[in-house]
């Protein structure tokens, strides 16, 4: 059985559809990385899918049971989420931020338990960021900042993490780093779905890319299967020359819009 | 912990302080005498009846509006939110001047209380529903300058046609807000409606500290969001209106008191409450002893006192935000 299975989601506002019809099921062990381009809908699907979002039709169900009738806490126990906006408004202290990650297990920064407190610790270095702990969020740059929010992600230790364009706002060191985290946690049994717009960085981490374009998916499939060159002319408008490497691997190279 | 040991000390140090001082000397033996009930019949009326009232006022007042304001805060996101920047106590004690106006207070003592909780109730809810749709900082101040310019409009209108000078002095008084003069009584009436407000601004807190890192996050971690908007929404409503009921309309306590406390617990919105509260409640202590201890011909009302110290700190706050 499926971790999550999202069976035709549909959802729009003022009569614009935003998603049409999408349906994908996540398998624990696999690292799915959503990709489109702007407006695609990529985001809108996500909080359908999570249940943050109520769909117009269509259902998403986590473990077999529907996630409209989960709690909150329940659902949060099984699915850790990373949204794109990440706005903070007091200037805490590292650690505390990343314990709220413990918040579905009845935690709170003030208040861990020593499994909480393990999880957070393992998140912290996870993460590279010991010595961080005391650091006012304030004082952080965008990068560090964006390795605190990925570890609050990591501290729940749920079963799927779903991520909105974690690595952004990380130079390319700190992105391999990352996805090498997600690609691990995906190793070592969980589900991963992250959006990314870096293309080379979906064929490298990527067990399973699903494409998305108008609010539709248009293709589900390995990196290898799925990332042609008609593929990104028709989805993203780019000419690309797409080559297997000597390690089955891709090299991508963008040349321009078409 | 620290914190909340070392502000309840000095509470409790400037409520004695503040039962020391009047118009009739008393030494801190006959005091604490009186507050034994072992002291003279005077003594004992003085304390029990006069002073003591006062001083309570002042503290739960205080108290209801410092933890609402941290609250609010935590809810909106905004270190600027507080009960009177956003009009709720404004709103809270035009219903008051109201049922005063039209003699409805008379009808029974939960009134004036019921009619001022009812006023910041439905001050909260409008701009947290106008803040919550519309996310930016700027609306949400702009809307709470509107509610509370429209709010001293209507009562400017009550004044305006006020019957007779006696009524107007009352209007003043609520305007102006003041906690001498106030019974055992009035507290009675008051508090159990802050008890509650207050009760539920604490469940709420574990659900402040998820909100630090934006609604949608919140939601992500498991936190229900109605249910935490409603929550901080009525809680701020009882213990605003409440206060307002017993001091009238008193400003900015709402927003110093959390903001001195904030960097002693680590920027915390849940564990920002209850020191929030005890801040609070020593400010307004001190601003009424102040406020008898100045020379002046009148005495100075404490809602006066509390916006020329809080207004000032207010724009010092606004023009010192760090994080977005």
């Amino acid at each position: 059985m499926s971790l999550l299975e999202a069976k035709n989601l549909s959802y729009s506002v003022d009569g614009k559809p935003l998603v049409a019809d999408a349906s994908f099921a996540l398998e624990p062990g696999s690292l799915t990385m959503l990709v489109g381009p702007n407006g695609a809908g990529k985001t809108t699907l996500l909080r359908l899918a999570l249940g943050l979002l109520k769909p117009d039709t269509g259902s998403s169900s986590l473990d077999g049971m529907d996630l409209s009738n989960m709690s909150p806490p329940q659902r949060a126990r099984k699915i850790a989420y990373l949204p794109q906006q990440r706005p903070l408004v007091w200037p805490q202290p590292v650690h505390d931020i990343i314990a709220l990650g413990r918040f579905a297990y009845g935690a709170a920064p003030s208040r861990l338990s020593d499994d909480d407190s393990a999880a957070v610790s393992r998140a912290i270095a996870a993460c590279n960021l010991e010595g961080f702990e005391e650091r006012p969020a304030d004082t952080l740059s965008g990068g560090e900042l964006s390795r605190v929010h990925l570890a609050r992600a990591l501290a729940a230790e749920s079963p799927l993490l779903v991520a909105d364009e974690p690595v952004a706002a990380l130079d390319p060191r700190h992105q391999h780093e990352a996805l090498k985290i997600f690609a691990s946690a995906a190793t070592s049994g969980r589900a991963l779905l992250t959006v990314i717009h870096d293309l080379s960085l979906a064929a490298r981490y990527a067990d399973r890319i699903i494409w998305m374009r108008d609010g539709r998916i248009v293709d589900d499939g390995t990196p290898v299967d799925t990332m042609t060159p008609e593929a990104l002319r028709a989805v993203f408008g780019i000419e690309a020359r797409v080559e297997k490497t000597a390690d089955g691997g891709l090299a991508l190279e963008i040349v321009g819009p078409t | 912990m620290r914190v909340i040991g070392s502000l309840a000390t000095g509470l409790v140090i400037a409520v004695l302080l503040s039962l020391l001082l009047g118009s009739v000397p008393l030494p801190i033996d006959r005091v604490l005498a009186a507050l034994a009930w072992q002291a003279s019949d005077g003594d004992q009326l003085v304390v029990w009846q006069i002073r003591l009232p006062r001083a309570l006022a002042a503290a739960v007042v205080g108290a209801a509006l410092g933890m609402s304001g941290a609250a609010l805060q935590g809810l909106l996101r905004n270190p600027l939110a507080e009960p009177g920047i956003l009009g709720v106590s404004a709103t809270a004690a035009l219903f008051a001047t109201f049922v005063l106006y039209f003699g409805l207070a008379t009808a029974g003592p939960f009134v004036l209380p019921i009619a001022a909780v009812a006023g910041a109730l439905l001050a909260t809810l409008l701009v947290a529903a106008a803040a919550l749709r519309n996310q930016s900082v700027v609306t949400l101040i702009l809307i709470g300058v509107g509610l509370s310019s429209f709010s001293a409009a209507l009562m400017a209108l009550l004044m305006n046609l006020a019957p007779n000078p006696f009524s107007l002095a009352d209007m003043v008084n609520w305007m102006l807000g003041t906690v001498a003069n106030r019974s055992l009584d009035d507290l009675a009436f008051a508090t159990p409606f802050m008890l509650v407000g207050i009760a539920i601004l604490l469940a709420t807190s574990r659900g402040l500290s998820a909100l630090a890192l934006g609604e949608e996050t919140a939601e992500g971690l498991g936190l229900n969001l109605k249910t935490q908007r409603l929550g901080v929404i009525v809680g701020a409503g009882l213990s605003t209106g409440a206060a307002v009921a017993l001091a009238g309309s008193i400003g900015f306590v709402g927003i110093v008191a959390p903001h001195l406390v904030r960097p002693f617990v680590r920027y915390d919105p849940a564990r920002l409450l209850i020191p929030s509260a005890i801040l609070g409640a020593l400010l307004l202590v001190l601003a009424d002893i102040g406020v008898r201890l100045l020379p002046t011909d009148n005495e100075l009302k404490l809602g006066v006192v509390a916006s020329l110290i809080g207004a000032p700190i207010f724009i010092w706050i606004a023009s010192r935000r760090r994080l977005a």
